[in-house]
């Protein structure tokens, strides 16, 4: 067999899909495996088809993969929605008989009816511990370690009291003695041991940028619920107390991000978390911020758009207004995240350079980054860097917005007596005084500029992979990274000559990179998850380098298949 | 103990001179605020003035303390940030009714049931004057401004009222030339744990021929002599909605006063309930991450 297992479980959401997925990632990452989770939700909060799907493999784990070896079907819909992806090899896991569905036999796929409501039902007399039954079969089935699952079992329900623990770990144990006493275990998939490794931890992308704020010395976050990205402040709304911090829910994305600037003025490091309509909200202050020249971070996790479109779902379609949007001239930086690793650090360099420049840095992340969970190497936080503002020295005549050859001014915070100013949305002087005139717009415009004008060189270079001298050159931002680095390795094994860029800072567009890249390679392909190509079309009117566009805009990342098989299109 | 030597009101004004037209009411606003700094000892460099955008939220330039003059209506949300991020500072918002009944009114709210500590000064002056004179929230029905040439069709906003039904634990009106009793609100207000709301009403001699001193003059009130149990706020309430420019009164003066625990104490005590600290052990909370 091969070295991964992909497990997909369906349901109705609400009925412990997530749940059940979450435990079986939490039992094989406690067992030393390497695991990397996608999950998609309905919109709303009973009901819906709702998918969970696991990776578990040996191996580091590069993206979600292109499909499941194991489907676990709660329900009819649940299969209605899979059947047609079940191929010769795989297995199917489904509540039966006493279900509400009948399958039909498929050609080369291995079935195994797993009356799972019956069994909670009538046996156990709780429909509750429904997705108990279904864990303790798949358990059973594919050999997860037991001693983990019902370790978190307990863990779990311990608040709920002994009977709920004991209810649970019944329904586990009924679910794998129906596997033992009635079927014959004919696939040839299992959950491979492995060592522990004490170096890991295992934390959804969300939570990563949480913890990555934490590390930067993030001690304001000030947010409006909005999916995908809430967790980011569920997760700071219960650690950052610890560090002195406070998390705020303001009363709408607006607000959110003047209470961000307000801390950053004061002199605190500051972030809000939103997506699409709540950065939508946010772009007046954000040209604020910019013109203020205060540092500020704002992770965008992007949503399928325009309007509410699609609150679950992923795309990246943000870009434009992340790197375009508000009125006016000023610039701002964007990062894009590709893994759970790039979550944290990336994050941490967004304050990085938000305090080195004075400026707003917004780190886009993604539906499909936000909630999926993996495995990683824990941070060596001895390793990490961080960069405060330059701040005023508190000597001689203070000008907040002196015109240096960098661009960048020393700042004061309230309470320095000589560094009195008042940050402003005008235009302005030196001094931060209200000046309009055509030479002050100009100058203060450039000075602005002058900031970020260097900031390629200074920003590490991106990671480039591949034979010089390809037949392709493809360049992907954001999550698409995760399926382009898997179809690389693979066009590796084939012998296929494709060159890969993976550009961490979006905007400004790594001009030098991107050309030096496309002059190692017959053709550019840029794919993405959006309509018009928003990086294709930055990095033509950035860079000059025209690309082949492979755009998917349905609200599911790409598959590294997808990318394979446009890889072999295109080289043809 | 040090001491520091009482700054006089003309101390804390900048050398920016004010661009109000003459005859402006937000001229006398800004003498009784830094008559108020003055009598209650403020330290320009501790203090934060915060505003948003109209003639009124220029005022932050006109004075010595540090200052932000950010975007239209959204002066409360970063006076916010910044009291919650730095409580040790003096924060004090400044700005006219289209800022915190209009473009910001969906701020006023949620600052004052926080129970935020900080200082909103509304300068109401029921006209947009830096638009060159067009409705705004607190204008009368009727009004007739340059996009209500046929009369303004909109109930007028009731500042004091909105305060109080949101949960502002200090709730005052004053009139601008009454530089005494807005600066002896101001000084109160200052010294008030949470969030504080002085409605100053600001006529505007440019824009607003109907709202005038003239017109005003006879319809103030001292409310002290109606109404001296401050805690009562059914009674606060039932003023502020029967006595009006309308009603042919205009009460000026506290109206309501409580204590109550402010937004930064209930942060507090969640930070000292999780151990928090400025010098945390990081790798303890990363431990939380293991599988």
């Amino acid at each position: 067999m091969g070295k991964d297992i992909v497990i997909r479980i369906g349901g109705e959401g609400g009925e412990g899909v997530i749940s059940t997925g979450d435990m079986l990632a939490q039992a094989a990452a406690r067992a030393g495996l390497e695991v990397l989770t996608f999950r998609t939700f309905p919109a709303e909060i009973k009901g819906g088809y709702a998918m969970y799907q696991l990776r578990i493999s040996t191996e580091k784990i590069l993206s979600q993969g292109d499909t499941f070896h194991v489907c676990v079907a709660f329900n009819g819909e649940a299969y209605e929605m899979n059947k047609d992806l079940l191929t010769p090899g795989t297995v199917l896991v489904y509540d039966s008989p006493g279900g509400d569905f009948q399958s039909e036999p498929i050609e080369g796929v291995i079935q195994y009816p797993v009356p799972m409501t019956k069994i909670s039902k009538v046996d156990l007399g709780s429909l509750l511990s429904k997705n108990m039954v279904a864990l303790g079969a798949v358990m059973q089935l594919f050999s997860f370690p037991v001693d983990s699952l019902k370790d978190l079992i307990k863990a779990k329900f311990k608040k709920k009291g002994e009977p709920v623990v004991e209810m649970n770990l019944r329904a586990l144990e009924a679910g794998a003695e129906y596997v033992r006493s009635h079927l014959k275990k004919v696939d040839r998939f299992y959950v491979q041991p492995a060592q522990p490794r004490e170096d890991r931890i295992m934390l959804s992308g969300n939570e990563a940028v949480g913890l990555g704020a934490l590390v930067a010395g993030c001690r304001f976050f000030s947010c409006y619920p909005i999916t995908p990205a809430t967790d980011i402040a569920n997760w700071l709304s219960r650690h950052l107390p610890k560090v002195n911090g406070v998390v705020v829910q303001a009363e709408d994305e607006i607000a959110s991000l003047g209470q961000v600037i307000g801390a950053s003025f004061a002199g605190v490091k500051a972030m809000t978390g939103t997506s699409g309509p709540g950065l939508d909200l946010m772009v007046e202050l954000l040209g604020f911020a910019s013109m203020a020249e205060l540092p500020i971070v704002i992770a965008d996790v992007q949503r399928g758009g325009p309007s509410t479109g699609l609150p679950t779902k992923s795309e990246q379609a943000d870009l434009f207004l992340a790197a375009k949007g508000g009125h006016g001239d000023f610039p701002r930086i964007v990062l894009a995240a590709a893994t759970i690793e790039d979550c944290f650090y990336l994050t941490i360099e967004a304050f990085n350079l938000a305090e080195r420049y004075q400026i707003p840095v917004i780190l886009l992340s993604d539906g499909a980054l936000a909630s999926r969970t993996e495995k990683i190497k824990r941070p060596d936080l001895s390793k990490i860097r961080i960069i405060n503002r330059e701040a005023y020295s508190g000597n001689g005549e203070y000008q907040r917005y002196a015109v240096t050859e960098t661009g960048v001014s020393p700042v004061s915070i309230p309470g320095q007596a000589g560094g009195r100013y008042i940050a402003t949305g005008l235009e302005h002087s030196e001094t931060a005084a209200p000046k309009y005139s055509p030479d002050y717009h100009e100058k203060m415009t450039e000075k602005r500029f002058r900031k970020i004008a260097a900031i390629e060189d200074e920003f590490p270079e991106p990671e480039c992979e591949g034979d010089e001298g390809g037949d392709l050159g493809i360049i992907s931002w954001g999550l698409t990274q995760c399926a382009v680095k898997e179809a690389m390795r693979e066009c590796a094994d084939r012998g296929l000559r494709v060159r890969a860029l993976y550009p961490k800072l979006v905007f400004p567009v790594p001009v030098k990179a991107i050309r030096r890249f496309a002059s190692t390679v017959k053709k550019v392909l840029i794919p993405e998850l959006n309509y018009q190509g928003q990086f294709a079309e930055l990095v033509a009117a950035h860079a000059g380098v025209s690309a082949i566009r492979f755009n998917l805009y349905g609200g599911l990342p790409f598959t590294p298949a997808q990318i394979r098989e446009k890889i072999t299109e295109v080289i043809k | 103990m040090e001491t520091i030597q009482q700054l006089k009101p003309k101390d804390y004004k900048s050398d920016v001179p004010p661009i109000w037209c003459a005859g402006c009411g937000d001229y006398g606003v800004l003498a009784s605020l830094t008559m108020a700094f003055s009598l209650n000892n403020v330290k320009p460099s501790d203090t934060v003035l915060v505003s948003g955008i109209g003639c009124s939220s220029r005022l932050p330039y006109f004075v010595t303390t540090f200052g932000m003059h950010t975007c239209h209506g959204r002066a409360l949300p970063v006076a916010t940030g910044i009291k919650l991020a730095r409580p040790d500072l003096r924060v004090v918002v400044v700005g006219g009714d289209g800022d915190h009944f209009s473009i910001g009114g969906g701020h006023l709210p949620h600052a004052a049931r926080k129970n935020i500590d900080l200082l909103l000064i509304v300068m109401d002056n029921s006209i947009y004057g830096l638009t060159k004179g067009q409705v705004a929230p607190t204008s009368r029905p009727g009004m007739v401004t340059t996009t209500t040439p046929y009369g303004s069709l909109d109930l007028p906003v009731n500042p004091v009222a909105y305060a109080l039904v949101y949960g502002a634990s200090f709730v005052a009106q004053s009139f601008s030339s009454n530089t005494k009793l807005t600066a002896d609100l101001i000084g109160k207000a200052l010294n008030h744990k949470g969030f504080a709301f002085i409605n100053v009403i600001s006529p505007c001699p440019t824009f607003n021929k109907v709202d005038t001193f003239e017109y005003y003059k006879p319809l103030l009130k001292n409310i002290d002599e109606i109404h001296p149990d401050k805690g009562d706020k059914v009674r606060a309430l039932s003023l502020a909605m029967t006595m009006g420019k309308e009603n042919g009164e205009v009460p000026i003066g506290l109206f309501y006063q409580e204590e109550r625990p402010t937004y930064i104490e209930m942060i507090q005590e969640i930070k000292i309930k999780n151990k928090g600290t400025d010098h945390p052990d990081l790798e303890r909370i990363m431990d939380i991450l293991r599988p």
